[in-house]
C-alpha cells in the first residue's frame, strides 16, 4: 500500500503567538484591565520612587557642585591631655600663606554675648543665635551673598554695626537693615542680612560684628574659633593634610579640620525611608497583582475549555496551547507594567517639576519595572498554562 | 501496483471510559477516499466517541486506529497534532467561532497551526468562504450571521487546510430544519467536488440521503451500508 508520509509539524511564528495572546485579552477587555491594575500600581510606585529619588539626587549633586567642594574649616580641639587649646591669633594669616590656598578668613566666638530684639527681653533667651566676630574677608571666602543691606567694611567694622545670618534675622524679626538690636548691653545697628548659606549653616544663625568692635566693646579675646579657607580644587587634599600643622605648629593634634561638603555628599548615600516604604508597598502590590493575574488566567482556562479543544482539533500541540496561555499572562502583566511605568514617569515629572528639581528619567527603573512585570506574568501564568496544555482535547470538547 | 490506504481504518476498536462505561465495543470501520459516510444512531450510542477516535482526539482502550495507513498508537503529541492540522477537518454541533473575529478571520484559524504567514492564511480563508457560498459575508462577525451561516463558516474552517477527511459531529443538531437542509446540501456539494466526509447524525432522514450509512447502537455497529 502507498502510505503517504506523515505531515510535518509547524512551529508557531512569534507574531502569531503574540497575536493569539492579545486576542485572548480582547475577548474580555474589562477583566484584563482590572487584573492588570495591581501590577500597574506596583510598577508605578516603584518607578515614581526611583524617578523622584534620582531627581532629588541630581538636585543635591548640582547643589554640591555649585557650592564648591574646596572649602575647608579649621576649629580648635583638645590636645592629647584633653585640654581645650585655642587657635593662635596668627593662624589665619599662616593658613593664607599656604601655596594653593585662595583665601582664608575666620570667625571668633564672643563669649557670653547674646543678641536680643530690645533691652526688655530676658538675656537668657538667646534663641540659639551666636554673636561672632567676623573678619572682613569672611563673606568672599564663604561665597556668601547679602539678601539686604551691606557687609562689614573697614569703617563699619569699628562701629557697633552687625550683619545678621538669614535665620538669625528671621528669629529676631528683623527684615530690613537700619533696625537696632541689643547685644551685650549695647545697641547695634543692623547693617545687612545674609542670604542662607548651605555649606556653613552656623553662619545662618549668627550675628556678625567687626573684629575690632568685638575686641574693643564686647570683651572678645581675639582668638579665631573657626577658620574658613578655599583652596585650589585639585589641591584640596594636600592643603587639608598640612592645615593642622600650619594653623597650630605647637600643637597640631589639638586642631580639627573638616570639609563641609562632605556632609552633603553623605546625604546622597543616606537612605530615604519614605522611599523604601513606597518600594515595599509597590512590592506588595506587585505580589497581589501577580496573584490577580494567576487567578484571572485560571478562570480563563476553565471558561475556555471549548476553545482549547477546538485549537487541539485544528492541530495545536500541547506545548502551543501552553505557550498561548503563558503569552497571554505575560501580555496581561506587561501591559500593566507599561501602564504603571508611564504612570510612574508622569508622577515623577509632576513632582520634580513642582519642586523645581532637574528631571532625570529613571531608565533602569523603567526597564526593571517592565522586566519584572514580564517575569511576574510568566510566573503567574505558568500553572494555568500547564493546566491548559494538559487538558485532553476530548474532555475539552465535551459539553457535559 | 499501488493502492492508497483507507483514510480512516478502525480495527476492532474498543473504548472504555474511566468509571466502566464501554462506549465502543470491538468496532471495525474503513472509510476510503471520496466516500460520503453517515454514522447514524440514537443519543448515547457512541457516535461522538467514534468521531474522537477517528479524529485522533482520543486513543482507544483496545484495537488499532490508522489514519492513511499510520497507526495512531505509534504517534506522539507532536505528530498527532500535525495529522489533525493537515489531514483532518472537524465540524462540531456548536460552531465554536470566536465572537470578536470576522468570518474570514475565523476560517483562517483553520490554518493557524500550519506555519503559513497571516496574509496567506487569510487568502486561503477567503477562497474557502467562497466555496461554502459566504464570500459576501467575509467581514461579518458571528453575531451578524444566521445559525446556518455560522455552521457554514465552521465548515469552511474545516476545509481551508484541504484535509484528507472532514469529520462532522451532528452539524445540523443545533439548527432549524431549513438551515439544516442547506448544510446537508453543502456537504453533498463538497463531496461531489471530491472531499471525503463522515457525518454523524441521529437523524435517520438525513442519513438516508448519504451514499453509505453505518448504524451504531450501544457501542456496536449494527448495520453497515455498502461503499
Ligand atoms: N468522557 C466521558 N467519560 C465517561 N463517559 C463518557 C464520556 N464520553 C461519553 N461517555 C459515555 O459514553 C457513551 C457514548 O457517548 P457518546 O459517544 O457521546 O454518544 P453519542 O455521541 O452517540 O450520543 C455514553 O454512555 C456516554 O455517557
Ligand atoms: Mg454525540
Amino acid at each position: 500500500m502507498n502510505t503517504p508520509p506523515l505531515p510535518r509539524s509547524a512551529r508557531l511564528r512569534a507574531a502569531d503567538l503574540i497575536g493569539v495572546g492579545l486576542l485572548g485579552l480582547r475577548g474580555r477587555p474589562m477583566r484584563a484591565v482590572l487584573s492588570a491594575l495591581g501590577i500597574a500600581i506596583g510598577i508605578a510606585a516603584m518607578v515614581a520612587v526611583l524617578g523622584i529619588g534620582a531627581a532629588s539626587q541630581a538636585r543635591l549633586l548640582n547643589r554640591i557642585a555649585s557650592l564648591g567642594t574646596n572649602l575647608l574649616t579649621v576649629t580648635p580641639g583638645q590636645n592629647l591631655f584633653g585640654k581645650n587649646t585655642p587657635l593662635p591669633d596668627a593662624a589665619v594669616d599662616m593658613v593664607g600663606r599656604i601655596g594653593p590656598v585662595l583665601s582664608a578668613s575666620a570667625t571668633g566666638s564672643v563669649a557670653g554675648a547674646t543678641v536680643r530684639r530690645t533691652d526688655k527681653i530676658d538675656p537668657r533667651e538667646t534663641k540659639g543665635i551666636e554673636v561672632l566676630a567676623g573678619r572682613l574677608d569672611l563673606l568672599p571666602t564663604l561665597g556668601g551673598k547679602l539678601s539686604a543691606g551691606a557687609w562689614l567694611s573697614p569703617a563699619t567694622g569699628r562701629y557697633p554695626a552687625v550683619v545678621l545670618g538669614a535665620t538669625a534675622a528671621r528669629l529676631l524679626g528683623v527684615d530690613e537693615p537700619g533696625r537696632q538690636v541689643f547685644i551685650a548691653g549695647q545697641w547695634f545697628t543692623v547693617l545687612g542680612i545674609l542670604a542662607p548659606l548651605d555649606l556653613t549653616p552656623e553662619i545662618n544663625t549668627a550675628a556678625l560684628v567687626g573684629w575690632d568692635v568685638a575686641t574693643s566693646r564686647l570683651g572678645f579675646d581675639g582668638h579665631p574659633t573657626k577658620i574658613y579657607t578655599r583652596a585650589v580644587t585639585e589641591a584640596v587634599g594636600a592643603v587639608r593634610d598640612v592645615l593642622a600643622r600650619t594653623a597650630n605648629p605647637q600643637d597640631p593634634s589639638a586642631v580639627n579640620v573638616s570639609r563641609p561638603s562632605d556632609a552633603l555628599t553623605a546625604q546622597l548615600a543616606a537612605k530615604n525611608t519614605f522611599g523604601s516604604l513606597l518600594i515595599g508597598l509597590g512590592a506588595v502590590s506587585l505580589l497581589v497583582g501577580g496573584v490577580g493575574v494567576a487567578n484571572t488566567m485560571i478562570i480563563s482556562v476553565l471558561e475556555r475549555r471549548a476553545e482549547i479543544g477546538l485549537r487541539r482539533a485544528l492541530g495545536a500541540r500541547r506545548r502551543q496551547i501552553l505557550l498561548q496561555f503563558l503569552t497571554e499572562a505575560v501580555a496581561l502583566s506587561a501591559l500593566g507594567g507599561l501602564a504603571g511605568a508611564a504612570l510612574g514617569v508622569a508622577a515623577t515629572v509632576v513632582y520634580a517639576g513642582a519642586q523645581g528639581w532637574p528631571l532625570v528619567l529613571p531608565t533602569t527603573g523603567i526597564a526593571a519595572g517592565v522586566g519584572s512585570s514580564i517575569v511576574i506574568g510568566a510566573a503567574a501564568g505558568l500553572y494555568p498554562a500547564l493546566r491548559a496544555g494538559r487538558l485532553p482535547p476530548s474532555e475539552a470538547l465535551s459539553t457535559g | 501496483m499501488t493502492s492508497s490506504p483507507p483514510v480512516i481504518d478502525l480495527d476492532r476498536v474498543t473504548k472504555e471510559y474511566p468509571g466502566g462505561v464501554c462506549a465502543l465495543r470491538d468496532v471495525s470501520l474503513r472509510i476510503v477516499p471520496d466516500e460520503l459516510t453517515a454514522i447514524v444512531g440514537p443519543s448515547g450510542s457512541g457516535k461522538s466517541t467514534m468521531l474522537q477516535l477517528m479524529g485522533t482526539l482520543d486513543r482507544p482502550t483496545r484495537g488499532t486506529v490508522r489514519i492513511l495507513g499510520h497507526d495512531v498508537a505509534a504517534l506522539d503529541d507532536r505528530q498527532l497534532s500535525a495529522v489533525r492540522a493537515s489531514w483532518i477537518g472537524f465540524v462540531f454541533q456548536q460552531c465554536y467561532l470566536t465572537a470578536h473575529l470576522t468570518a474570514v478571520q475565523n476560517v483562517a484559524n483553520g490554518l493557524f497551526y500550519h506555519g503559513l504567514p497571516r496574509r496567506a492564511r487569510l487568502r486561503e480563508a477567503a477562497a474557502a468562504l467562497d466555496r461554502v457560498g459566504l464570500g459576501h459575508r467575509r467581514d461579518h462577525r458571528p453575531a451578524e450571521l444566521s445559525g446556518g451561516e455560522r455552521q457554514r463558516v465552521a465548515i469552511a474552517r474545516a476545509l481551508v487546510a484541504r484535509p484528507a477527511i472532514v469529520l462532522a459531529d451532528e452539524p445540523t443538531g443545533a439548527l432549524d430544519s431549513r438551515s439544516g437542509e442547506t448544510v446537508v446540501q453543502l456537504l453533498h456539494e463538497l463531496h461531489r467536488d471530491g472531499t471525503t466526509i463522515a457525518v454523524i447524525t441521529h437523524d435517520a432522514g438525513i442519513a438516508r440521503s448519504f451514499d453509505r450509512q453505518v448504524e451504531i447502537l450501544d457501542g456496536e455497529i449494527s448495520a453497515a451500508g455498502s461503499a
